[in-house]
């Protein structure tokens, strides 16, 4: 059985782990090769959390704004920071879903689903319950697998090649 | 946060085990048992129970009305009261001066103290309307996943307490290693490097 509190804490650098690699996935692959479908779009969004352990002090860097990012952020890799929250924008087809992720417990917060209109009588109430689910699930589709496909390389053999990678990205 | 609103935060949960056949009625007895019931006379500073999604203050679980589309779709509440330590230290000032008056003495014991505040605060929770929170759940039974809108720490901690009691079965919480390990369908060989791990250095 599941030691909930054990793990919790001795593997949390899984999520920060995910969330680096998930920036490090977005900018360095393709659009083409992220989906199948290629109205399919992920995109990094307006907020990144980092923090970078000193000593025994935790150093936090919040950066927000449109194209966050990118050179702060990569400063703060650099000095061996990793990624706490990622804001990301996934698009598929005309639908647009913004979200921020958390990496100690895979959280979802600011979650904007494409629009569904207005609840105009409590008839329409089912109704758009059942949109909503529909629409957050198609979003926890996506993450589930993008989750997958870093656990699967992060317990196989080619992870050290990832990070040799990650570290080219971080450090040109 | 309701599932509903323009923005929402969603903590995932996966229920461990089956509850007991027939799973509508067991879940509307789960629901029924601890649903919200108002304590406006109890000087208590939480109260929390489940709701009716589409009627947070007043629950009806009455037939099918939490199911929706196969799933279970109900709120939790938790009212809360409080009373600011300002206000608190005020009456306590006021009571002990009362008290002191009446004794003739120039001193209240530890004891006394420590009742004054305790009858102070109660009577000031007493006085106090609890504040509403609502907190929508969506249960998909099948799937043995829980959706909580809400990434409140107390909030999730009441929600764990209250569904262990309402349907005798435990939420386990998904993060990272949990999500790994339950939901990714990985194989022995992979559950076994995962729980070798240990942090990678990217830089630095």
């Amino acid at each position: 059985m599941l030691d909930v509190s054990l793990t919790y804490y001795r593997y949390g650098f899984l999520g920060s782990e995910f969330l680096t690699w998930l920036w490090f996935y977005i900018v360095n692959t393709d659009h083409d090769k992220l989906f199948d479908n290629k109205n399919e779009i992920l995109e990094i969004g307006n907020k990144i959390v980092l923090e970078r352990k000193v000593n025994d002090a935790v150093e936090k860097v919040t950066i927000k704004g449109k194209g966050a990012g990118l050179e702060e952020g990569i400063l703060s890799l650099k000095k061996g920071a990793v990624v706490k929250e990622l804001n990301l924008l996934y698009r598929k087809e005309e639908k647009e879903w913004s979200f921020t992720l958390t990496g100690e417990n895979l959280s979802l917060s600011n979650l904007k689903t494409p629009d569904i209109g207005f609840i105009k009588t409590k008839k329409d109430v089912e109704g758009f319950v059942v949109e909503k689910i529909f629409l957050y699930d198609s979003l926890y589709l996506l993450i589930d697998g993008l989750y997958k496909k870093f656990i699967k390389l992060r317990v196989s053999s080619g992870w050290i090649n990832v990070v040799s990678e990650m570290n080219k990205w971080i450090t040109s | 946060m309701g599932l509903l609103s323009s923005s929402v935060s969603i903590n995932r949960y996966y229920v461990e085990g089956k509850i007991e056949a027939p799973v509508l009625d067991t879940v509307k007895k789960g629901l029924v048992k601890h649903s919200f019931r108002e304590k406006e006379d109890e000087p208590s500073n939480k109260n929390a129970g489940w709701t009716s999604f589409n009627n947070h203050f007043n629950p009806n679980f009455n037939g099918s009305s939490f199911v929706i589309d196969e799933l279970f779709v109900f709120s939790l509440r938790l009212d809360k009261k409080s009373v600011s330590q300002k206000i608190i230290r005020k009456f306590v000032f006021i009571e002990t001066a009362k008290r002191l008056e009446e004794s003739g003495r120039g001193y209240l014991t530890a004891n006394e103290k420590k009742e004054v505040k305790e009858q102070v605060t109660d009577a000031l929770f007493l006085r106090m309307p609890a504040v509403p929170n609502v907190y929508d759940v969506v249960w998909n039974y099948e799937k043995s996943m829980l959706w909580f809108f809400s990434n409140n720490k107390s909030a999730n901690e009441e929600l764990e307490i209250l569904f262990s009691a309402s349907f005798n079965q435990s939420l386990i919480k998904i993060f990272p290693y949990s999500e790994a390990d339950i939901l990714l369908g990985l194989t022995d060989k992979e559950r076994d490097r995962l729980s070798l791990l240990s942090p990678s250095k990217f830089a630095g």
